[in-house]
Formats: structure tokens, C-alpha cells, sequence
């Protein structure tokens, strides 16, 4: 693996680019491992690398059904935001808002961190309430995000419509500076070549189709199609697949999975700063740094595996923003996509134990866990090399569902990303 | 986008006419006051999220506005049977994807 440097590109520009070596070896599965992770994801991949270099467990491996990164990470709309309501939220989400801060510095790979803010507009009173509490409880827990009036928030991006008359009129908005996007693939390239330089590694193409369990009910390790890999350690987190999953354990998840779509445009010049939420209308959108619009809304109705979703929901969205930015209305579309999302009753993630010795999830990220990736990735890997959570994740157990302690930040805001 | 035959109205629409109300079948307690923690979580909070065929409700809203159970393959989207509220889960033979 050649280090990413000044000196390396001036090198390799001089060298016709022949010193660039493969990022990480395509490993074939050994017959055991201390910790196998299942999903190669952001959150499986980030896991494997805070473990090897946070805890000394090398030997690790990261198991993949498909290519790694082709999931919910490679398929979502980056944003990166912290300004949750409840505590046990703001404490997690700003947890993984420092690691963003520094992540392309720690992986020596740019995952295109970029702080251009996230404002969330209020169309009614209901949203107006709900946004400053959010706000306050924001300040009382030390992450910032700040009240704006319809003219600040046009002020901040002009091709809003604030006018009086407008069909989703703009009553103020919620900026949160700190907030922002990353390049999803680089996250997921970023771990997967930090964890395989420690020793990790890293099995693509390869689907695991149950959990096995021993006699005493601990975990054994998993049965793949390339066979039985050992380990006294699992961690399922394979987003829209882990109930799936977790039913071969006997463990019944509180989970649903939905297909979540997102959109682009034709890429145009740069015309949209940072990202726009408005929850009333389900409908969001940020401008890549190649130019397109990048535009999303809620989960379709239904339950599916698909990763497809349907039209209805494109155009209702469509429909919302051309209201609320009306110079987009003659924009031409390039392309659509779904991914499956894991949705908890209280919006949510399950991050810690099971009932199953050796058994860990990470899971519950719904339609929002990209911005969580760096802060879910080391706290499962805490869990798992100390087999207890750590004080961030403690909160967000799998029991809360029979214990009564939600973290119901489905009340609190309806499309979460 | 998933077309949906209405058990009551007998005819096939598109979605956009209907909304999905969760997975059927799922009883409420007969005994509330006898009923445990764990009773309590899988009868609230979990659902079977099944891949492949999914027994669940939807409510005709811009029709009849009748609730009615469907069953439909979550992998491929597609509306195996429906049926109306109240009614046993049909047999599909042959029709589950693994
Ligand atoms: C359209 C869309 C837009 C989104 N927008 C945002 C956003 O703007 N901001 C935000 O914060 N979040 C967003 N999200 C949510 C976010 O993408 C996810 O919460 C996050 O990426 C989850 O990461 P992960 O690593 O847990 O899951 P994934 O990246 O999905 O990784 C799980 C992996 O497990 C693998 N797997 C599954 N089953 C098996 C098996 N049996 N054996 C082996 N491997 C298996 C899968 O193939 C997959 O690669 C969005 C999601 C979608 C779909
Ligand atoms: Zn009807």
C-alpha cells in the first residue's frame, strides 16, 4: 500500500503513475478468527480498523455479501449533521463529528469532509416550535445549531422561495455550521485500506447465511457460502439485512426495512450551498462537488428488500422541491436508486450486546447512519473487544424495547438523515 | 409502483390509492394486565420483516377506505394475493422465494 503524499503524486506524475500498489488485498477466508464482522460497510469496515488499531485485535475479519461499500454506504446522500434532540443522540452523533473532523488526516485517504452546513426549514408552526426546542436542547448539550429568520435562511441560500404566497411558505429554519457531507465510496475505501494495512481482512463475495451457536448458546462463528468461519466473536451489521440474520440466532430484531430512494440531476455549475432539509414536505437537496443535484426524501410506505421503491414517491418529491426552489424546475434528472434501510420503532439505532454470547449488533441506522459512521464504528469496536458498550452506545441497547427507555427521536423529526 | 387489487372495490389500482398500515396478524393481548416485559416488546415492537412473502395491511384510502390483509413477496414487490380483514392467511404453494 503506497502512502498518499505530495511527494507520492509528484513521483507518480513523473513516473508514468506506475508506483501506485492495489489498496487492499481481495482476501480468501480463513477457517477462524477472534472477531468476524459481518457487512462491509462504513460501520463494519470502521469497526475492524478501531479495533485493530484502538484495541491490538488484528486478527479480524470484515465478511461481504457483495462488494464492499455497495450497500447503504455506497448508495446514500452524505449528510453529516449532530443536532439530534435527546442527549443519548447528541452524544453519539457529535462523538462521530469529532472523528469526521479528523478522519482523512487518521486514514491518510480524503474522504471530502466538508463542513457547508445543513439547515432545516420550518414551514409550520408545529415545525417553528419543534425546531427551537431542538435548538435550545442543542445549546444545553453544547452542539451548535441556531435559529435563523426567513430572510437569514434565504440569505444563506438564495434560490429559496420565502415568498408569502409560496405553497410551503418558510417560517425560519435551523442551520447547523457544523454539519455538512463526505464522499461516501472514500469512507468505505478509507477504512477498508486503513484496516487491511493492519492485518485485517477483508471477504467480499461472500454471503453469510447463518449464525451458528454452540451448546451453551455462545456464538461459534458464521456459515458462509465459502463455508464455516470460526469465532467466538460476531458483529452483525449489515443494516437492511440484520434481522435476517439475527433471526438464524434466534434473536427476533425490532426492525423493519424500507427502501429508501435517492436522485440526481445533470451536474451544473455550483449554484446551491450546503444541504436544505424540509421535513413537512419530505424533501431535501445538496449540490455534489461534481455539480449535481443531489436530492432525497422519506422511506416508500411498504416493507421491501427490493432496493428499488417506487415512482410516486420521486415525484412527490420532485414535486416539493420545485415549490420550495422554483429556479430547479426545469433541471433534467440523470438518475435514481434505493437502498434498504433498518428501521427501529423509535428512529434509533441498536448498538451494543445480545442475549447471544459472543453475539454483537450494530444496527437501527434507518435513513441515517452514513453521518454516524465514524462514531458507530468505534463504539462497536469497544463493545466488542471489552465485551460491554461503551458510555456512548450504553444507552442504545436492544432491551430498551422491553425495559420502556426509547430514544424517540421518531417524534422528533420525520425524515431523519 | 406496486399495483394493489382492492378485496372490496374488485378492482386492481395503483398504490398512490392505498396506504400500507404494517404487518397482519399481529394479536393484541388478550390479558393486558398478565402480560410481561417481553410479551409486551414482540407484541409492539417486532415485527417478522420477512424476505419474501409478507402478510400485511393496507387500507383502500382513497376508495372504499377499507382496511384488507395483502400478501406480497418483499423481494420482488410483487401483490401474490389480497385479501379482507379478518380473513386467515391464504396458502400460496409454489410462490415463496427463498
Ligand atoms: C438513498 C439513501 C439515502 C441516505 N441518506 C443518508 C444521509 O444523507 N445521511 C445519513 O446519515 N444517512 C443516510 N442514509 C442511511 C445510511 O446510508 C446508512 O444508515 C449507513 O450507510 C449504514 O451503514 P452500514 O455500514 O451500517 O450499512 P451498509 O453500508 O448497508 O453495509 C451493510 C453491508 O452488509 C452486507 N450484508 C448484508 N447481509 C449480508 C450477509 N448475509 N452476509 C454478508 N454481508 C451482508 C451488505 O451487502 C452491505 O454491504 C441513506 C440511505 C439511503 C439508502
Ligand atoms: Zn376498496
Amino acid at each position: 500500500m503506497t502512502r498518499f503524499s505530495a511527494a507520492a503524486l509528484v513521483r507518480n506524475a513523473l513516473n508514468g503513475q506506475t508506483g501506485w500498489t492495489a489498496q487492499w488485498p481481495d482476501a480468501e477466508p480463513k477457517g477462524a478468527y477472534d472477531v468476524v464482522i459481518v457487512g462491509a460497510g462504513g460501520h463494519g469496515l470502521g469497526a475492524a480498523y478501531y479495533l485493530a488499531k484502538e484495541h491490538g485485535i488484528t486478527n479480524v475479519a470484515v465478511i461481504e455479501k457483495g462488494w464492499l461499500g455497495g450497500g447503504n454506504t455506497g448508495r446514500n446522500t452524505t449528510i453529516i449533521r449532530s443536532n439530534y434532540l435527546y442527549d443519548e443522540s447528541a452524544r453519539l452523533y457529535d462523538h462521530a463529528l469529532d472523528l469526521w473532523e479528523g478522519l482523512s488526516q487518521e486514514l491518510n485517504y480524503n474522504v471530502m469532509f466538508s463542513r457547508r452546513g445543513v439547515m432545516m426549514l420550518a414551514h409550520n408552526v408545529h415545525d417553528v416550535q419543534s425546531f427551537q426546542r431542538h435548538v435550545h436542547a442543542n445549546r444545553l448539550n453544547g452542539v451548535d445549531n441556531r435559529w435563523l429568520t426567513s430572510a437569514e435562511a434565504k440569505d444563506h441560500c438564495p434560490p429559496l422561495n420565502i415568498s408569502a404566497d409560496a405553497r410551503y411558505p418558510v417560517l425560519g429554519a435551523a442551520l447547523q455550521k457544523r454539519a455538512g457531507t463526505a464522499r461516501h465510496d472514500a469512507v468505505a475505501w478509507g477504512y477498508a485500506r486503513a484496516a487491511a494495512a493492519r492485518g485485517v481482512d477483508i471477504v467480499q463475495n461472500c454471503p453469510v447465511t447463518a449464525i451458528r451457536r454452540g451448546a451453551d448458546g455462545a456464538v461459534e462463528g458464521v456459515e458462509t457460502a465459502r463455508g464455516l468461519i470460526r469465532a467466538k466473536k460476531v458483529a452483525v451489521s449489515a443494516a437492511g439485512h440484520t434481522s435476517v440474520l439475527m433471526d438464524t440466532a434466534g434473536v427476533r430484531m425490532p426492525l423493519e426495512s424500507f427502501p429508501l430512494q435517492a436522485l440526481v440531476s445533470e451536474p451544473v455549475k455550483p449554484c446551491f450551498p450546503g444541504v436544505v432539509m424540509s421535513n413537512a414536505v419530505h424533501a431535501y437537496m445538496s449540490q455534489s462537488d461534481k455539480g449535481e443535484l443531489v436530492i432525497g426524501s422519506g422511506t416508500d410506505q411498504y416493507t421491501s428488500y427490493s432496493k428499488r421503491g417506487g415512482l410516486p414517491l420521486i415525484e412527490h418529491t420532485l414535486a416539493a422541491i420545485c415549490e420550495i426552489f422554483p429556479i430547479f424546475s426545469r433541471m433534467r434528472m440523470l438518475r435514481k436508486w434505493g437502498g434498504t434501510v433498518d428501521v427501529t420503532p423509535d428512529r434509533s439505532a441498536i448498538l451494543g450486546t445480545t442475549p447471544v454470547p459472543g453475539l454483537y449488533v450494530n444496527c437501527g441506522w434507518g435513513t441515517g447512519g452514513f453521518k454516524a459512521t465514524p462514531g458507530a464504528a468505534h463504539t462497536l469496536a469497544h463493545t466488542v473487544a471489552r465485551g460491554e458498550p461503551h458510555a456512548i452506545n450504553a444507552p442504545f441497547t436492544l432491551d430498551r424495547f422491553r425495559t420502556g427507555r426509547l430514544i424517540d427521536e421518531a417524534a422528533a423529526a420525520a425524515v431523519a438523515h | 409502483m406496486l399495483l394493489i387489487h382492492c378485496p372490496y372495490c374488485d378492482e386492481t389500482l395503483p398504490e398512490m390509492e392505498f396506504a400500507y398500515a404494517g404487518e397482519a396478524h399481529v394479536a393484541r393481548p388478550v390479558d393486558p394486565s398478565r402480560t410481561t416485559d417481553e410479551e409486551w416488546r414482540d407484541h409492539l415492537f417486532v415485527r417478522s420483516n420477512t424476505r419474501g412473502p409478507h402478510a400485511e395491511r393496507w387500507r383502500h384510502v382513497h376508495g372504499c377506505a377499507r382496511f384488507f390483509n395483502a400478501v406480497r413477496d418483499t423481494v420482488t414487490d410483487r401483490v401474490l394475493a389480497t385479501y379482507p380483514a379478518g380473513s386467515p392467511r391464504p396458502d400460496l404453494p409454489g410462490k415463496d422465494t427463498p
